[in-house]
Protein backbone atom coordinates (compact mmCIF):
# COMPACT_ATOMS: atom_id res chain seq x y z
CA UNK A 1 0.00 0.00 0.00
CA UNK A 2 1.30 3.44 -1.09
CA UNK A 3 2.10 6.38 1.28
CA UNK A 4 -0.97 8.11 0.10
CA UNK A 5 -4.18 6.34 -1.17
CA UNK A 6 -7.43 7.06 -2.59
CA UNK A 7 -10.14 4.88 -3.25
CA UNK A 8 -12.95 7.10 -5.93
CA UNK A 9 -12.13 9.95 -3.70
CA UNK A 10 -15.09 12.66 -3.99
CA UNK A 11 -15.51 16.25 -2.28
CA UNK A 12 -18.51 18.26 -2.85
CA UNK A 13 -19.60 21.82 -1.34
CA UNK A 14 -22.40 23.47 -1.65
CA UNK A 15 -22.90 27.18 -4.04
CA UNK A 16 -24.98 29.79 -1.92
CA UNK A 17 -26.85 32.77 -2.97
CA UNK A 18 -26.74 36.07 -1.74
CA UNK A 19 -29.51 34.96 0.98
CA UNK A 20 -27.48 32.04 2.04
CA UNK A 21 -29.63 29.25 0.64
CA UNK A 22 -27.89 26.48 -1.19
CA UNK A 23 -28.11 26.68 -4.50
CA UNK A 24 -26.36 23.35 -6.00
CA UNK A 25 -23.65 21.15 -5.50
CA UNK A 26 -20.37 21.51 -7.00
CA UNK A 27 -17.65 18.71 -7.67
CA UNK A 28 -14.20 20.20 -6.78
CA UNK A 29 -12.47 16.50 -6.61
CA UNK A 30 -14.82 13.49 -8.84
CA UNK A 31 -14.02 10.20 -7.83
CA UNK A 32 -10.42 10.28 -7.80
CA UNK A 33 -8.50 7.30 -7.52
CA UNK A 34 -4.49 7.33 -7.10
CA UNK A 35 -1.51 5.54 -5.06
CA UNK A 36 1.45 7.39 -4.16
CA UNK A 37 4.48 4.93 -3.58
CA UNK A 38 6.57 5.96 -0.34
CA UNK A 39 9.55 7.98 -1.03
CA UNK A 40 8.85 9.02 -4.90
CA UNK A 41 8.79 12.75 -5.82
CA UNK A 42 5.22 13.38 -7.30
CA UNK A 43 4.01 16.38 -9.08
CA UNK A 44 0.14 17.56 -9.56
CA UNK A 45 -0.39 19.95 -12.53
CA UNK A 46 -3.85 21.87 -13.18
CA UNK A 47 -5.41 24.90 -14.19
CA UNK A 48 -6.38 27.60 -11.40
CA UNK A 49 -9.91 25.64 -10.16
CA UNK A 50 -8.68 22.51 -11.66
CA UNK A 51 -8.96 20.75 -7.66
CA UNK A 52 -5.51 20.11 -7.16
CA UNK A 53 -5.16 22.16 -4.07
CA UNK A 54 -8.62 20.49 -2.87
CA UNK A 55 -6.84 17.40 -3.34
CA UNK A 56 -3.49 18.62 -1.63
CA UNK A 57 -5.98 19.38 1.13
CA UNK A 58 -7.15 16.30 2.06
CA UNK A 59 -3.62 14.69 2.03
CA UNK A 60 -3.29 16.39 5.95
CA UNK A 61 -7.28 16.10 5.96
CA UNK A 62 -7.59 19.96 6.17
CA UNK A 63 -10.53 18.94 4.17
CA UNK A 64 -11.95 15.16 4.55
CA UNK A 65 -13.60 13.37 0.96
CA UNK A 66 -17.46 13.79 0.98
CA UNK A 67 -17.85 10.30 -0.59
CA UNK A 68 -14.96 8.02 -1.15
CA UNK A 69 -11.89 7.22 1.30
CA UNK A 70 -8.14 8.64 1.62
CA UNK A 71 -5.50 7.09 3.46
CA UNK A 72 -2.47 8.71 4.12
CA UNK A 73 0.55 6.37 5.90
CA UNK A 74 -2.46 3.62 5.73
CA UNK A 75 -4.74 5.48 8.01
CA UNK A 76 -8.18 7.03 6.61
CA UNK A 77 -8.20 10.59 6.94
CA UNK A 78 -11.92 10.69 7.92
CA UNK A 79 -11.42 8.87 11.20
CA UNK A 80 -11.82 11.84 13.78
CA UNK A 81 -9.18 9.49 16.33
CA UNK A 82 -6.29 9.51 13.50
CA UNK A 83 -6.75 13.11 12.41
CA UNK A 84 -3.02 13.81 14.66
CA UNK A 85 -1.43 10.86 13.00
CA UNK A 86 -2.45 11.91 9.60
CA UNK A 87 -1.35 15.40 10.43
CA UNK A 88 1.93 14.13 11.73
CA UNK A 89 2.50 12.47 8.85
CA UNK A 90 1.67 14.45 6.16
CA UNK A 91 2.96 17.85 6.56
CA UNK A 92 2.00 21.00 4.17
CA UNK A 93 3.72 24.54 2.80
CA UNK A 94 2.03 26.71 1.28
CA UNK A 95 2.47 29.29 -1.30
CA UNK A 96 2.46 32.85 0.60
CA UNK A 97 5.57 32.41 3.14
CA UNK A 98 4.03 35.46 4.98
CA UNK A 99 0.81 34.06 6.10
CA UNK A 100 3.01 30.62 7.55
CA UNK A 101 5.45 31.91 9.94
CA UNK A 102 4.34 32.49 13.55
CA UNK A 103 7.69 33.01 15.22
CA UNK A 104 9.56 36.11 16.11
CA UNK A 105 12.84 34.20 15.53
CA UNK A 106 13.41 31.21 12.77
CA UNK A 107 14.46 28.49 15.20
CA UNK A 108 11.14 29.34 17.63
CA UNK A 109 9.27 28.70 14.44
CA UNK A 110 10.64 25.60 13.41
CA UNK A 111 10.17 24.53 17.05
CA UNK A 112 5.93 25.07 17.42
CA UNK A 113 5.03 21.71 15.62
CA UNK A 114 7.12 19.66 17.33
CA UNK A 115 6.22 21.28 20.61
CA UNK A 116 2.52 20.72 19.27
CA UNK A 117 3.50 17.34 19.47
CA UNK A 118 4.20 16.63 22.88
CA UNK A 119 8.01 16.28 21.85
CA UNK A 120 10.53 16.44 24.76
CA UNK A 121 12.34 19.46 25.20
CA UNK A 122 15.89 18.47 24.35
CA UNK A 123 14.61 16.50 21.44
CA UNK A 124 12.81 19.84 19.79
CA UNK A 125 16.36 21.15 19.89
CA UNK A 126 17.89 18.42 18.37
CA UNK A 127 15.30 18.07 15.62
CA UNK A 128 14.93 22.11 15.10
CA UNK A 129 19.02 22.11 14.54
CA UNK A 130 18.53 18.78 11.97
CA UNK A 131 15.68 20.90 10.39
CA UNK A 132 17.52 23.98 9.74
CA UNK A 133 20.36 22.17 8.71
CA UNK A 134 18.40 20.26 5.96
CA UNK A 135 17.71 23.13 4.74
CA UNK A 136 20.54 24.69 4.74
CA UNK A 137 19.29 27.93 7.34
CA UNK A 138 20.91 27.04 10.54
CA UNK A 139 23.07 29.99 10.41
CA UNK A 140 20.06 32.26 11.03
CA UNK A 141 18.55 30.43 13.62
CA UNK A 142 18.48 33.17 15.64
CA UNK A 143 17.38 35.58 12.93
CA UNK A 144 13.90 37.31 12.75
CA UNK A 145 11.92 35.67 10.39
CA UNK A 146 10.99 39.02 8.79
CA UNK A 147 13.86 40.22 7.59
CA UNK A 148 14.42 36.94 5.33
CA UNK A 149 14.33 36.48 1.72
CA UNK A 150 10.94 35.00 0.36
CA UNK A 151 12.84 31.65 -0.73
CA UNK A 152 14.69 32.11 2.96
CA UNK A 153 11.06 31.77 4.24
CA UNK A 154 9.63 29.29 2.39
CA UNK A 155 13.09 27.15 3.45
CA UNK A 156 12.31 28.16 7.01
CA UNK A 157 8.55 26.48 6.85
CA UNK A 158 9.63 23.62 5.34
CA UNK A 159 11.92 23.20 8.11
CA UNK A 160 9.28 23.66 10.29
CA UNK A 161 7.47 20.73 8.35
CA UNK A 162 9.99 18.54 8.80
CA UNK A 163 10.40 18.99 12.15
CA UNK A 164 7.41 17.05 12.94
CA UNK A 165 8.94 14.08 11.19
CA UNK A 166 6.36 13.63 8.48
CA UNK A 167 6.23 10.73 6.05
CA UNK A 168 5.14 12.99 3.58
CA UNK A 169 5.41 16.80 2.64
CA UNK A 170 2.83 18.54 0.19
CA UNK A 171 3.85 21.67 -1.13
CA UNK A 172 1.46 24.17 -2.73
CA UNK A 173 2.62 26.21 -5.31
CA UNK A 174 5.86 27.43 -2.70
CA UNK A 175 7.38 29.08 -5.51
CA UNK A 176 4.39 31.36 -7.29
CA UNK A 177 5.93 34.43 -5.14
CA UNK A 178 9.69 34.05 -5.49
CA UNK A 179 11.86 35.61 -7.51
CA UNK A 180 14.34 33.28 -10.10
CA UNK A 181 16.84 32.94 -7.51
CA UNK A 182 14.48 32.02 -4.79
CA UNK A 183 12.48 29.49 -7.14
CA UNK A 184 15.75 27.80 -7.39
CA UNK A 185 16.87 27.72 -3.48
CA UNK A 186 13.46 25.74 -2.28
CA UNK A 187 13.66 23.18 -5.48
CA UNK A 188 16.91 22.21 -4.59
CA UNK A 189 16.38 22.10 -1.08
CA UNK A 190 13.16 19.42 -1.82
CA UNK A 191 15.38 17.93 -3.73
CA UNK A 192 17.89 17.19 -1.12
CA UNK A 193 15.36 16.31 1.15
CA UNK A 194 13.77 13.48 -0.95
CA UNK A 195 17.16 12.26 -1.16
CA UNK A 196 18.51 12.46 1.95
CA UNK A 197 15.73 12.17 4.30
CA UNK A 198 13.49 9.78 1.80
CA UNK A 199 10.34 12.02 2.65
CA UNK A 200 7.81 11.50 -0.02
CA UNK A 201 7.79 14.48 -1.98
CA UNK A 202 4.34 16.24 -3.42
CA UNK A 203 4.85 19.51 -5.28
CA UNK A 204 1.93 21.47 -6.71
CA UNK A 205 3.37 24.49 -9.12
CA UNK A 206 2.40 26.37 -12.37
CA UNK A 207 6.14 26.39 -13.47
CA UNK A 208 6.46 23.25 -16.05
CA UNK A 209 10.10 23.63 -15.03
CA UNK A 210 9.90 22.07 -11.61
CA UNK A 211 8.70 19.45 -12.58
CA UNK A 212 11.34 17.58 -14.77
CA UNK A 213 12.45 15.58 -12.06
CA UNK A 214 9.75 14.57 -10.17
CA UNK A 215 9.11 10.34 -10.54
CA UNK A 216 5.49 10.89 -11.42
CA UNK A 217 3.30 13.68 -12.87
CA UNK A 218 -0.60 13.71 -12.30
CA UNK A 219 -2.70 16.44 -14.58
CA UNK A 220 -6.28 17.61 -12.77
CA UNK A 221 -8.79 18.97 -14.57
CA UNK A 222 -12.32 19.73 -13.15
CA UNK A 223 -11.78 17.44 -10.70
CA UNK A 224 -10.07 14.43 -12.56
CA UNK A 225 -6.82 13.48 -13.13
CA UNK A 226 -6.84 13.30 -16.72
CA UNK A 227 -3.31 12.54 -17.41
CA UNK A 228 -0.48 10.62 -15.44
CA UNK A 229 2.90 9.43 -16.25
CA UNK A 230 6.72 10.48 -16.24
CA UNK A 231 7.58 13.83 -16.72
CA UNK A 232 9.18 12.93 -20.60
CA UNK A 233 5.45 10.94 -21.04
CA UNK A 234 3.42 14.06 -19.98
CA UNK A 235 5.47 16.83 -21.88
CA UNK A 236 5.81 14.96 -24.67
CA UNK A 237 2.39 15.82 -25.40
CA UNK A 238 2.19 19.33 -25.75
CA UNK A 239 -1.06 19.77 -27.89
CA UNK A 240 -3.10 18.18 -25.16
CA UNK A 241 -1.21 20.01 -22.02
CA UNK A 242 -2.50 23.48 -23.64
CA UNK A 243 -5.81 22.05 -23.84
CA UNK A 244 -5.89 21.75 -19.70
CA UNK A 245 -4.23 25.37 -20.19
CA UNK A 246 -1.28 23.87 -19.15
CA UNK A 247 2.26 24.52 -21.19
CA UNK A 248 5.71 22.42 -21.37
CA UNK A 249 9.00 24.01 -20.50
CA UNK A 250 10.89 26.30 -22.78
CA UNK A 251 13.59 23.78 -23.75
CA UNK A 252 10.72 21.24 -24.84
CA UNK A 253 8.98 24.18 -26.45
CA UNK A 254 12.21 24.89 -29.09
CA UNK A 255 13.12 21.14 -29.49
CA UNK A 256 9.10 20.77 -30.66
CA UNK A 257 9.67 24.24 -32.56
CA UNK A 258 12.84 22.74 -34.24
CA UNK A 259 11.10 18.90 -34.85
CA UNK A 260 8.69 21.04 -36.87
CA UNK A 261 10.99 22.81 -38.83
CA UNK A 262 12.58 19.49 -39.94
CA UNK A 263 14.95 18.49 -37.19
CA UNK A 264 15.89 15.20 -36.09
CA UNK A 265 15.24 15.43 -32.57
CA UNK A 266 14.09 12.96 -30.35
CA UNK A 267 10.91 13.67 -28.79
CA UNK A 268 10.07 14.13 -24.69
CA UNK A 269 13.36 16.46 -24.65
CA UNK A 270 13.48 18.35 -21.04
CA UNK A 271 16.35 19.56 -20.36
CA UNK A 272 18.49 22.35 -21.95
CA UNK A 273 21.75 19.59 -21.60
CA UNK A 274 19.51 17.24 -23.71
CA UNK A 275 18.94 19.17 -26.33
CA UNK A 276 22.22 21.01 -26.93
CA UNK A 277 23.77 17.08 -27.08
CA UNK A 278 20.66 16.09 -29.40
CA UNK A 279 21.64 18.92 -31.74
CA UNK A 280 25.63 18.51 -31.35
CA UNK A 281 24.74 15.12 -32.70
CA UNK A 282 23.08 16.27 -35.60
CA UNK A 283 25.82 18.50 -36.72
CA UNK A 284 28.32 15.87 -36.52
CA UNK A 285 26.50 13.62 -38.62
CA UNK A 286 26.06 16.59 -41.16
CA UNK B 1 5.40 63.03 -22.36
CA UNK B 2 7.23 60.92 -19.92
CA UNK B 3 7.80 59.67 -16.84
CA UNK B 4 11.21 61.24 -15.44
CA UNK B 5 13.41 60.49 -12.39
CA UNK B 6 16.18 62.13 -11.72
CA UNK B 7 18.50 61.35 -8.66
CA UNK B 8 15.66 59.44 -6.44
CA UNK B 9 16.69 57.96 -3.04
CA UNK B 10 14.48 56.82 -1.27
CA UNK B 11 15.53 55.60 2.98
CA UNK B 12 13.02 53.72 5.14
CA UNK B 13 12.67 54.59 8.88
CA UNK B 14 15.24 57.30 8.33
CA UNK B 15 16.80 58.37 12.04
CA UNK B 16 15.94 54.85 13.52
CA UNK B 17 18.28 51.68 14.16
CA UNK B 18 15.65 49.83 10.94
CA UNK B 19 16.92 52.89 8.90
CA UNK B 20 17.71 51.15 5.34
CA UNK B 21 18.05 53.10 1.76
CA UNK B 22 15.88 51.01 -0.77
CA UNK B 23 16.36 53.61 -3.61
CA UNK B 24 19.96 54.84 -4.49
CA UNK B 25 20.19 57.68 -6.73
CA UNK B 26 17.90 56.44 -9.33
CA UNK B 27 17.47 58.01 -12.66
CA UNK B 28 16.02 57.37 -15.77
CA UNK B 29 12.85 58.40 -18.50
CA UNK B 30 10.01 56.51 -19.50
CA UNK B 31 8.67 58.28 -22.71
CA UNK B 32 5.00 58.05 -23.70
CA UNK B 33 3.95 54.65 -24.96
CA UNK B 34 7.02 52.54 -23.79
CA UNK B 35 6.33 48.93 -22.39
CA UNK B 36 8.84 48.51 -20.19
CA UNK B 37 9.70 45.13 -18.02
CA UNK B 38 11.16 45.94 -13.76
CA UNK B 39 12.98 42.79 -13.10
CA UNK B 40 15.43 42.36 -9.79
CA UNK B 41 15.22 39.59 -6.85
CA UNK B 42 12.69 40.11 -3.48
CA UNK B 43 13.72 43.19 -2.29
CA UNK B 44 16.24 44.84 -5.07
CA UNK B 45 13.54 48.09 -4.65
CA UNK B 46 11.59 47.45 -7.84
CA UNK B 47 8.25 47.64 -5.59
CA UNK B 48 9.15 50.71 -3.55
CA UNK B 49 10.19 52.52 -7.31
CA UNK B 50 7.46 51.65 -8.83
CA UNK B 51 5.14 52.84 -6.00
CA UNK B 52 7.19 56.28 -5.98
CA UNK B 53 5.51 56.76 -9.60
CA UNK B 54 1.91 57.81 -8.52
CA UNK B 55 3.23 59.02 -5.44
CA UNK B 56 2.43 56.45 -3.10
CA UNK B 57 5.72 56.80 -1.51
CA UNK B 58 7.69 60.15 -1.57
CA UNK B 59 11.26 59.79 -2.48
CA UNK B 60 13.68 60.79 0.31
CA UNK B 61 15.43 63.42 -1.89
CA UNK B 62 15.38 63.27 -5.52
CA UNK B 63 12.69 64.63 -8.10
CA UNK B 64 10.08 62.77 -10.11
CA UNK B 65 8.58 64.62 -13.06
CA UNK B 66 5.26 63.72 -14.86
CA UNK B 67 5.00 65.31 -18.30
CA UNK B 68 7.82 67.52 -17.38
CA UNK B 69 6.29 68.78 -13.66
CA UNK B 70 7.99 67.85 -10.53
CA UNK B 71 5.62 65.81 -8.44
CA UNK B 72 6.84 67.30 -5.77
CA UNK B 73 6.42 70.54 -6.04
CA UNK B 74 4.02 72.24 -3.92
CA UNK B 75 0.76 72.52 -4.63
CA UNK B 76 0.98 69.70 -7.22
CA UNK B 77 -2.08 67.86 -7.86
CA UNK B 78 -1.59 64.09 -6.53
CA UNK B 79 -4.95 63.22 -7.03
CA UNK B 80 -4.64 64.02 -10.70
CA UNK B 81 -1.45 61.97 -11.16
CA UNK B 82 -2.71 58.98 -9.60
CA UNK B 83 -5.93 58.99 -12.28
CA UNK B 84 -2.96 59.07 -15.10
CA UNK B 85 -1.05 56.50 -13.41
CA UNK B 86 -2.76 53.47 -12.59
CA UNK B 87 -0.75 50.91 -10.20
CA UNK B 88 -1.86 47.60 -9.98
CA UNK B 89 -0.49 45.60 -6.62
CA UNK B 90 0.64 42.32 -6.04
CA UNK B 91 -2.56 39.81 -6.01
CA UNK B 92 -4.74 42.79 -6.75
CA UNK B 93 -8.23 40.14 -6.45
CA UNK B 94 -7.14 41.11 -2.62
CA UNK B 95 -8.69 44.21 -2.76
CA UNK B 96 -12.03 43.13 -4.63
CA UNK B 97 -14.76 44.07 -2.34
CA UNK B 98 -18.06 45.56 -4.19
CA UNK B 99 -21.62 43.26 -4.51
CA UNK B 100 -20.94 42.77 -8.30
CA UNK B 101 -18.31 43.35 -11.18
CA UNK B 102 -19.62 46.19 -12.64
CA UNK B 103 -19.77 47.98 -9.34
CA UNK B 104 -16.48 47.57 -8.32
CA UNK B 105 -15.10 48.90 -11.73
CA UNK B 106 -16.97 51.86 -11.01
CA UNK B 107 -15.22 52.51 -7.47
CA UNK B 108 -12.45 54.06 -9.58
CA UNK B 109 -14.11 56.97 -11.58
CA UNK B 110 -16.38 57.12 -9.00
CA UNK B 111 -13.93 58.47 -6.66
CA UNK B 112 -12.86 60.99 -9.42
CA UNK B 113 -16.55 62.21 -9.15
CA UNK B 114 -17.40 61.54 -12.79
CA UNK B 115 -20.91 60.84 -13.00
CA UNK B 116 -23.32 57.30 -12.53
CA UNK B 117 -23.65 57.20 -16.23
CA UNK B 118 -20.06 57.91 -16.95
CA UNK B 119 -18.84 55.51 -14.36
CA UNK B 120 -20.97 52.68 -16.01
CA UNK B 121 -19.64 53.58 -19.62
CA UNK B 122 -16.20 53.77 -18.17
CA UNK B 123 -16.25 50.38 -16.18
CA UNK B 124 -18.09 48.76 -19.20
CA UNK B 125 -15.23 49.88 -21.72
CA UNK B 126 -12.48 48.81 -19.04
CA UNK B 127 -14.11 45.19 -18.82
CA UNK B 128 -13.90 44.82 -22.28
CA UNK B 129 -10.87 45.70 -22.66
CA UNK B 130 -9.85 42.72 -20.44
CA UNK B 131 -11.39 40.97 -22.49
CA UNK B 132 -14.11 39.56 -19.30
CA UNK B 133 -17.48 38.29 -20.85
CA UNK B 134 -20.63 40.66 -20.13
CA UNK B 135 -22.71 37.77 -18.97
CA UNK B 136 -20.59 37.80 -15.52
CA UNK B 137 -21.04 41.88 -14.76
CA UNK B 138 -23.64 40.90 -12.17
CA UNK B 139 -21.90 38.24 -10.61
CA UNK B 140 -20.18 38.49 -6.96
CA UNK B 141 -16.58 39.47 -8.03
CA UNK B 142 -15.66 36.35 -5.21
CA UNK B 143 -17.53 33.58 -7.32
CA UNK B 144 -14.88 34.06 -10.40
CA UNK B 145 -12.07 32.44 -11.20
CA UNK B 146 -8.16 33.42 -9.80
CA UNK B 147 -7.65 34.41 -13.98
CA UNK B 148 -10.87 36.66 -14.01
CA UNK B 149 -10.44 38.14 -10.75
CA UNK B 150 -7.67 39.50 -11.39
CA UNK B 151 -8.79 41.34 -14.67
CA UNK B 152 -11.76 42.67 -12.70
CA UNK B 153 -9.19 44.01 -10.64
CA UNK B 154 -6.88 45.52 -13.73
CA UNK B 155 -10.28 46.90 -15.27
CA UNK B 156 -10.99 48.56 -12.02
CA UNK B 157 -7.70 50.71 -12.54
CA UNK B 158 -8.36 50.86 -16.08
CA UNK B 159 -11.66 52.96 -15.91
CA UNK B 160 -9.62 55.47 -14.72
CA UNK B 161 -8.22 55.96 -17.83
CA UNK B 162 -4.86 55.87 -16.84
CA UNK B 163 -1.90 57.05 -19.32
CA UNK B 164 0.42 54.65 -18.07
CA UNK B 165 -0.04 51.82 -16.72
CA UNK B 166 2.00 50.04 -13.82
CA UNK B 167 1.34 46.14 -13.15
CA UNK B 168 3.22 44.63 -9.90
CA UNK B 169 3.55 40.90 -10.96
CA UNK B 170 0.06 40.51 -12.67
CA UNK B 171 0.21 36.70 -12.83
CA UNK B 172 1.68 35.36 -10.07
CA UNK B 173 0.17 31.92 -9.11
CA UNK B 174 -1.76 32.01 -12.69
CA UNK B 175 -1.78 28.93 -14.45
CA UNK B 176 0.09 29.13 -17.47
CA UNK B 177 -3.23 30.11 -20.05
CA UNK B 178 -4.26 32.82 -17.74
CA UNK B 179 -0.46 34.14 -17.73
CA UNK B 180 -0.75 34.26 -21.21
CA UNK B 181 -4.25 35.55 -21.71
CA UNK B 182 -3.73 38.46 -18.97
CA UNK B 183 -0.09 39.33 -20.51
CA UNK B 184 -1.69 39.06 -24.52
CA UNK B 185 -4.43 41.62 -23.55
CA UNK B 186 -1.90 44.05 -21.62
CA UNK B 187 0.20 44.20 -24.48
CA UNK B 188 -3.22 43.89 -26.85
CA UNK B 189 -4.04 47.24 -24.41
CA UNK B 190 -0.69 48.74 -25.07
CA UNK B 191 -1.05 48.28 -28.55
CA UNK B 192 -4.30 49.53 -29.24
CA UNK B 193 -4.41 52.95 -27.23
CA UNK B 194 -0.78 54.06 -26.81
CA UNK B 195 -0.59 53.25 -23.09
CA UNK B 196 2.53 53.24 -21.51
CA UNK B 197 3.09 49.80 -19.22
CA UNK B 198 5.13 49.37 -16.80
CA UNK B 199 5.42 45.50 -15.90
CA UNK B 200 6.97 44.04 -12.64
CA UNK B 201 8.03 40.17 -13.14
CA UNK B 202 9.81 37.44 -12.13
CA UNK B 203 8.90 35.70 -15.06
CA UNK B 204 12.24 36.22 -17.00
CA UNK B 205 10.39 34.39 -19.82
CA UNK B 206 7.56 36.64 -19.88
CA UNK B 207 9.70 39.83 -19.99
CA UNK B 208 11.21 38.32 -23.05
CA UNK B 209 8.42 37.59 -24.61
CA UNK B 210 6.71 41.28 -24.26
CA UNK B 211 8.63 44.19 -23.33
CA UNK B 212 10.80 46.74 -26.03
CA UNK B 213 12.76 47.61 -22.54
CA UNK B 214 14.06 46.57 -19.38
CA UNK B 215 15.49 48.07 -16.02
CA UNK B 216 16.88 45.74 -13.69
CA UNK B 217 17.52 46.82 -10.08
CA UNK B 218 19.94 45.45 -7.46
CA UNK B 219 20.00 46.77 -3.97
CA UNK B 220 17.91 50.02 -4.19
CA UNK B 221 19.97 50.78 -7.61
CA UNK B 222 19.92 50.69 -11.39
CA UNK B 223 21.79 47.91 -12.41
CA UNK B 224 20.75 48.03 -16.28
CA UNK B 225 18.70 49.46 -18.32
CA UNK B 226 18.77 48.55 -22.64
CA UNK B 227 16.58 46.55 -24.76
CA UNK B 228 16.01 42.73 -23.67
CA UNK B 229 18.64 41.55 -25.90
CA UNK B 230 21.20 43.97 -24.21
CA UNK B 231 20.42 43.13 -20.95
CA UNK B 232 19.81 39.03 -21.15
CA UNK B 233 23.70 39.40 -23.21
CA UNK B 234 24.61 39.78 -19.02
CA UNK B 235 22.82 36.78 -17.79
CA UNK B 236 25.89 35.78 -15.97
CA UNK B 237 25.59 38.60 -14.57
CA UNK B 238 21.84 38.81 -13.75
CA UNK B 239 22.47 35.46 -12.02
CA UNK B 240 24.95 36.92 -9.29
CA UNK B 241 22.56 38.75 -8.46
CA UNK B 242 19.85 36.45 -7.50
CA UNK B 243 17.95 36.52 -11.41
CA UNK B 244 18.20 34.76 -14.85
CA UNK B 245 17.85 34.77 -18.27
CA UNK B 246 15.00 33.19 -20.61
CA UNK B 247 16.16 29.75 -20.80
CA UNK B 248 16.51 30.19 -24.54
CA UNK B 249 19.69 32.34 -23.77
CA UNK B 250 21.20 29.25 -21.64
CA UNK B 251 20.39 26.66 -24.64
CA UNK B 252 22.21 28.83 -26.93
CA UNK B 253 25.32 29.92 -24.90
CA UNK B 254 26.16 26.25 -24.73
CA UNK B 255 25.49 25.62 -28.11
CA UNK B 256 28.13 28.28 -29.07
CA UNK B 257 30.36 26.98 -26.44
CA UNK B 258 30.04 23.60 -28.10
CA UNK B 259 31.63 25.23 -31.24
CA UNK B 260 28.40 26.07 -33.31
CA UNK B 261 28.49 29.04 -35.02
CA UNK B 262 25.44 30.92 -33.53
CA UNK B 263 24.95 34.47 -32.09
CA UNK B 264 23.85 34.02 -28.79
CA UNK B 265 21.26 37.16 -28.38
CA UNK B 266 17.79 35.63 -29.42
CA UNK B 267 15.67 35.84 -26.66
CA UNK B 268 11.98 34.07 -27.71
CA UNK B 269 11.43 30.78 -28.67
CA UNK B 270 11.06 31.61 -32.85
CA UNK B 271 14.35 33.73 -32.98
CA UNK B 272 16.50 30.83 -31.05
CA UNK B 273 14.94 28.40 -33.78
CA UNK B 274 15.61 31.30 -36.21
CA UNK B 275 19.41 30.97 -35.16
CA UNK B 276 19.91 27.45 -34.82
CA UNK B 277 18.17 26.34 -37.99
CA UNK B 278 20.52 28.55 -40.24
CA UNK B 279 23.49 26.14 -38.32
CA UNK B 280 21.41 23.21 -40.51
CA UNK B 281 20.17 24.76 -43.66
CA UNK B 282 23.14 25.36 -45.53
Amino acid sequence: MGIIQTEKLTFEYAKHDEEGNVIGMNRAIDEVTLDIDPGSFVAILGHNGSGKSTLAKHINAILVPTEGTMWVNGRDTKDPMELWNVRQSAGMVFQNPDNQIIGTVVEEDVGFGPENLGVPTEDIWKRVEDSLKAVGMIEYRSHSPNKLSGGQKQRVAIAGVIAMHPKCIVLDEPTAMLDPNGRKEVLRTVQELREKEKVTVILITHYMEEVIDADHVFVMDEGHVVMEGTPREIFGCVDELKKYRLDVPQVTMLADELKKRGLDIPNGILRTEELVEALCQLKQNT
Amino acid sequence: MSIKAEHLNYIYSLGTAYEKQALKDVSFEILQGQFVGVIGHTGSGKSTLIQHLNGLVPATSGKLYYEGKNIYDEGYDMRALRGQVGLVFQYPEHQLFEVDVLTDVCFGPKNQGLSPEECEKRAREALELVGFPEKYYKQSPFDLSGGQKRRVAIAGVLAMNPKVLVLDEPTAGLDPRGRDEILDQVAYLHRETDMTVILVSHSMEDIAKYVERIIVMNQGEKMYDGSPKEVFAHYKELEAVGLAAPQVTYILNALAEKGMNIKTDAITITEAADEIMRNFDD
